[in-house]
Formats: C-alpha cells, sequence, structure tokens
C-alpha cells in the first residue's frame, strides 16, 4: 500500500488546478502587460484569480500580490515592515522562537542591519498567547510577526487576539498563514491581519506560485526590481498559468473547507489514538488547537531518519524533525522550542494527512508505524538501557 | 536516492545486530543528544575477534555503517581490526553521502573502543595513539558539556 502522508511539506495537485493551469500554457499564453488581445485576455484572467484569492480571505483584490510562493510573501513582508520602521525610527520587531525559516532567517539579517529581534518562547502546547505579544511591544516595536498554524506539529494560533492587540498598539501584523490557508477558515478584517503569506502547494496548487495580502495603505518594498508588475511591487512577467492553478486550488478547498475539516480531523484523531498506544511516546503540541490533518509524535529510544526510510519501505511518506532529516547536526528548532529534549525530538514523526486520505490508510498507518518503532527500539542502545533501567524514560 | 543499494541492504537487513553475554570488550561512541549512538560487544579469542555485536541509536547510514563494519572485522586479528578506517566502511558501502561520512567515523571508533576497553579489562598493555581521544573529538561540536 502506498500512503502519502506528508501533506504540510506538500501537496498533490488537484485535478480542477491543473485543468485552470492548461488553457494558460496552450492557448491564452499571452503575456499580461501585452496591450493586444491575447495578452489582454491574460491579464483579465489575472484579475479574476485576484479577486477569487482575495474574496477567501475577506480583503479587496488590490491588497493581493502574487509572488513566488510562502518563502518570498514572508520575506517581502517582514522587509517592507522593516523598511517602514526604519524611517520612523522603530526598530524592535517580535516574533515567535518556532516560525518557518522563511521568518527566522529574514529576522536574522535583520538583526546583523540593527534591528532587535524579541522571539517569544512557545509553551509546551505549541501555542503562545496575545498576553506575551502585548508584553513585548515598546514604543519603538515596526512589527509583530506570527505564524497563524506551525508547520511542524500543526498548532493553530490566537490570531485574532494578536491581531486585536497589535491593531490596539499601532504595530504592523504579518502572519504565515502557509500551513493554515485553505485548511482553516481565515479572515483578514476580523482578526485586523496587516499582512498574510500563503503558498498554493499546500493546499492541491501548483509549486512556486503563492500570494502576500497587505492592508491597503501599508507601502510594499520589492524584492525584485525591473518591469512594473505587480504594481511595481513584484517585477517579472507574471506566472499566469500557476495563478490560475492558484486560485482553482484555494476557492475549490475553501468551498469544501467544512466538510474537510470533520472528515480530516476524525482520521487525524484515529491515527493520534492508534499510535500514542505505542509505550512511550507523547504528542506534539495542543491535543484541540491543531490543524486537522496534523499529527506529530516523539518515540523515545529511536531516531528519525531511520524511522522514514523504514516507514518509506513501506510504502509510507512522512517526515520527521530530526537532525539527519533536518541537515544540521541539531533537531527541529519548533521541537527545542516547545520543550522537547534534543533526544526526544531526534526520535519525532509528522504525518500529515488530506482530504484523499482513506480509513484504511489510517488503519495502514496505525498497524505499520508501531512494527516499525519497535523494530528500531530492537536496535537501540538507548532504548535498551532504559529497559535495563540504566536510565529514566523521559517519556513517561 | 539518498544513499547506495548496499547502505540500504545493510541498513534494512543489518548484520550482527543485537547484544552479547560476557563480552570481552565493550565500546560505545555518539551521544544521544546529537542523533548517534554505537554500541559494539566483542568476543576475543587469542586476539581475534571469534564474534561480534551491535547495537545503533541513529539514521539509516549509522545503522548501515555499524553492520557493515561489524562484518568487515568479524573472525580478524586484533591488530587488522585496529587497522580498520571509516574510509574503508564508507567505500564498503559503496560510498555515503558527504554529511554522513561522520556515521563512518562513529563505526571505526566504536571498534576502537570496544578493543581498548579489553586491553585495559585485561591489563593489556596498548598504544594509547592508536585509539581516539574522544576528549578532543570536534565532531559533536553543538553538543554542551554532558557531551563525550
Amino acid at each position: 500500500m502506498k500512503v502519502y502522508a506528508d501533506n504540510a511539506a506538500t501537496t498533490k495537485m488537484s485535478r480542477k488546478s491543473i485543468e485552470a493551469m492548461l488553457p494558460y500554457m496552450e492557448k491564452e499564453y499571452g503575456n499580461p502587460s501585452s496591450l493586444y488581445r491575447l495578452g489582454q485576455q491574460a491579464a483579465e484572467a489575472l484579475d479574476e484569480a485576484r479577486e477569487t484569492v482575495a474574496r477567501y480571505l475577506n480583503c479587496t483584490p488590490a491588497e493581493i500580490t502574487f509572488t513566488s510562493g510562502g518563502s518570498e510573501s514572508d520575506n517581502q513582508a517582514i522587509l517592507s515592515a522593516a523598511v517602514i520602521g526604519e524611517r520612523k525610527g522603530r526598530k524592535h520587531i517580535i516574533s515567535t522562537a518556532f516560525e518557518h525559516h522563511a521568518v527566522l532567517h529574514m529576522l536574522e539579517k535583520l538583526e546583523k542591519q540593527g534591528f532587535e529581534v524579541t522571539l517569544l518562547d512557545v509553551h509546551e502546547n505549541g501555542i503562545i498567547s496575545a498576553e506575551q505579544v502585548e508584553k513585548a511591544i515598546r514604543p519603538e516595536t515596526c512589527l509583530v510577526t506570527v505564524m497563524y498554524a506551525n508547520n511542524e506539529i500543526g498548532t493553530i494560533q490566537p490570531i485574532e487576539q494578536i491581531g486585536k492587540v497589535c491593531r490596539s498598539h499601532g504595530v504592523i501584523f504579518h502572519t504565515d498563514a502557509v500551513q493554515a490557508a485553505g485548511h482553516i477558515p481565515i479572515d483578514v478584517q476580523k482578526e485586523n491581519i496587516d499582512m498574510l503569506s500563503l503558498s498554493a502547494h499546500k493546499f492541491h496548487g501548483p509549486k512556486g506560485i503563492g500570494a502576500l495580502y497587505v492592508k491597503k495603505g501599508i507601502p510594499l518594498t520589492s524584492l525584485i526590481e525591473g518591469g512594473a508588475q505587480e504594481r511595481g511591487k513584484r517585477a517579472g512577467t507574471e506566472n499566469v498559468p500557476a495563478i490560475m492553478g492558484m486560485a482553482a486550488a484555494f476557492e475549490d478547498i475553501c468551498t469544501r473547507m467544512d466538510g474537510n475539516s470533520r472528515k480530516i480531523s476524525k482520521l487525524r484523531d484515529q491515527l493520534i489514538d492508534g499510535l500514542l498506544t505505542i509505550p512511550h511516546s507523547i504528542l506534539n503540541g495542543d491535543r484541540d488547537k491543531r490543524l486537522p490533518g496534523n499529527v506529530n509524535i516523539c518515540f523515545e529510544g529511536i531516531e528519525g531518519e531511520s524511522l522514514l526510510l523504514l516507514l518509506d519501505e513501506k510504502g509510507i511518506s512522512a517526515s520527521s524533525g530530526s537532525a539527519c532529516t533536518s541537515g544540521s547536526l541539531d533537531p527541529s528548532h519548533v521541537l527545542l522550542a516547545i520543550g522537547r529534549p534534543h533526544e526526544i525530538a531526534h526520535g519525532s514523526l509528522r504525518l500529515s494527512i488530506c482530504e484523499t486520505n482513506t480509513e484504511e490508510e489510517i488503519r495502514y498507518l496505525i498497524r505499520e508505524v508501531p512494527k516499525v518503532v519497535e523494530y528500531l527500539r530492537s536496535l537501540s542502545p538507548v532504548w535498551r538501557d532504559l529497559q535495563e533501567g540504566k536510565k529514566d524514560y523521559v517519556i513517561q | 536516492m539518498l544513499y547506495s543499494e548496499k547502505v540500504m541492504d545493510h541498513f534494512t537487513h543489518p548484520r550482527n545486530v543485537g547484544t552479547m553475554e560476557n563480552p570481552d570488550g565493550v565500546g560505545e561512541v555518539g551521544n544521544a543528544k546529537c542523533g548517534d549512538i554505537m554500541r559494539i560487544y566483542l568476543k576475543i579469542d587469542h586476539d581475534t575477534i571469534s564474534d561480534v555485536k551491535f547495537e545503533t541509536f541513529g539514521c539509516g547510514s549509522a545503522i548501515a555503517s555499524s553492520s557493515m563494519a561489524t562484518e568487515m572485522i568479524k573472525g580478524k586479528p586484533l591488530p587488522e581490526a585496529l587497522a580498520l578506517t571509516n574510509k574503508a566502511v564508507a567505500e564498503a558501502l559503496d560510498g555515503l553521502p558527504a554529511h554522513k561520512m561522520h556515521c563512518s567515523v562513529l563505526a571505526e571508533e566504536a571498534i576502537k573502543a570496544a578493543i581498548q576497553n579489553y586491553y585495559e579489562k585485561n591489563g593489556i598493555a596498548y598504544d594509547a595513539d592508536q585509539f581516539p581521544d574522544c576528549g578532543s573529538c570536534t565532531h559533536c561540536a553543538s553538543c554542551d558539556s554532558e557531551g563525550n
């Protein structure tokens, strides 16, 4: 059996998304900046796509800028807020310890340019509070950037409350909604969001395309100089097919959100319950305030990369926060941020499911994952020491 | 693919896995904080490794390196086992990705640590230069003082 359970990494494109793209590759291939019909038809298509994306975020089309994806959107949002802040002599930014690297690395860059960054501690449940944000705000704070939902542990942040706090203090509020968009309801007006990043391939759209919502009146700084596309804020000929694919995918998933969410959450809960029967395992992130498709569990005594490779042998595609899979010596900064010790963070498994995963697949995961965990524990000197009482279990 | 077929074979079907009753030498290297620990058990008869077992907590290449290294020293006289290099282990596995070479280093060091343990337990004089000095090891640079 093949089970794709890494939808937080990327998703399979939906048929609707693919079909929305094809005409703009085969027939309507004009450059939206050209004045003849073929170009203008493409420009009209872009307008429609912008309207669609705006509708499901509850903003105006003019507030949507198309980008190459989540990382670019995050980079541009943060840089723009920093430029505004610097002009006013406000060079303090608030964020969290478990943001995506597209945010954290941009903030590190700004620190080198004289900005001060406060990274809020994340509670063990993987959620920060609006009170924490409010306490950290100073007169010189120019930006608060807090992810909508975490990419590894799926925890959903109190965005509406944080938005309220930021608005009342006159601080720009950006949220990286790459994992949330299309999966949980977003309303930028109700939630007082000033900037929001999303990426199409996380909701069954194409890769290499995303959007940045920026509230009217907040000037964007370009990352790419050139032509006047995207009102001069993002040069380069628009990727019309991908934009059409993104809009179609976003509309499709947003219109089916309620039903999807119910169905996927039910599968997620079955999976969590099934996997937590493995001794000395623990769920990462709040049990309830998490994305419908996210399961993230640490298993004591084993290492994540070997777990992923053996699951792959069984046809299961999953992800881990171990150092070996992150390409560094340290395990996931997200798991460390919620207080998991290094040796426990190395043994993490993220399974992220979507509406096309079936109950049969969930049963297969619940049957196969424990076997692999047990096998790896049988090879592990760490597990032996725990079993023989030479060391104490970290996870009870 | 990340790994060669040989690595995958030794990872999915590791040789010499397990523990041993009354081993003549035991060596352990690595650190759970860094994500890999290798433990090697040796049975030694007349200066020859008559049996070897390993246990590894770590990634696929760490398990495969332990498996391959134990195969390479089984039945070999101690001087030959001591001469085993991490490069030879990696080559026998048809290569390891550059960022995984440290797994073969761990395998080499685990074997040496087990032989050193055998020498020390039996009061056999040995040349300390032949063995890794864990105190000066920089492999686990990210680990704090709890490390090796």
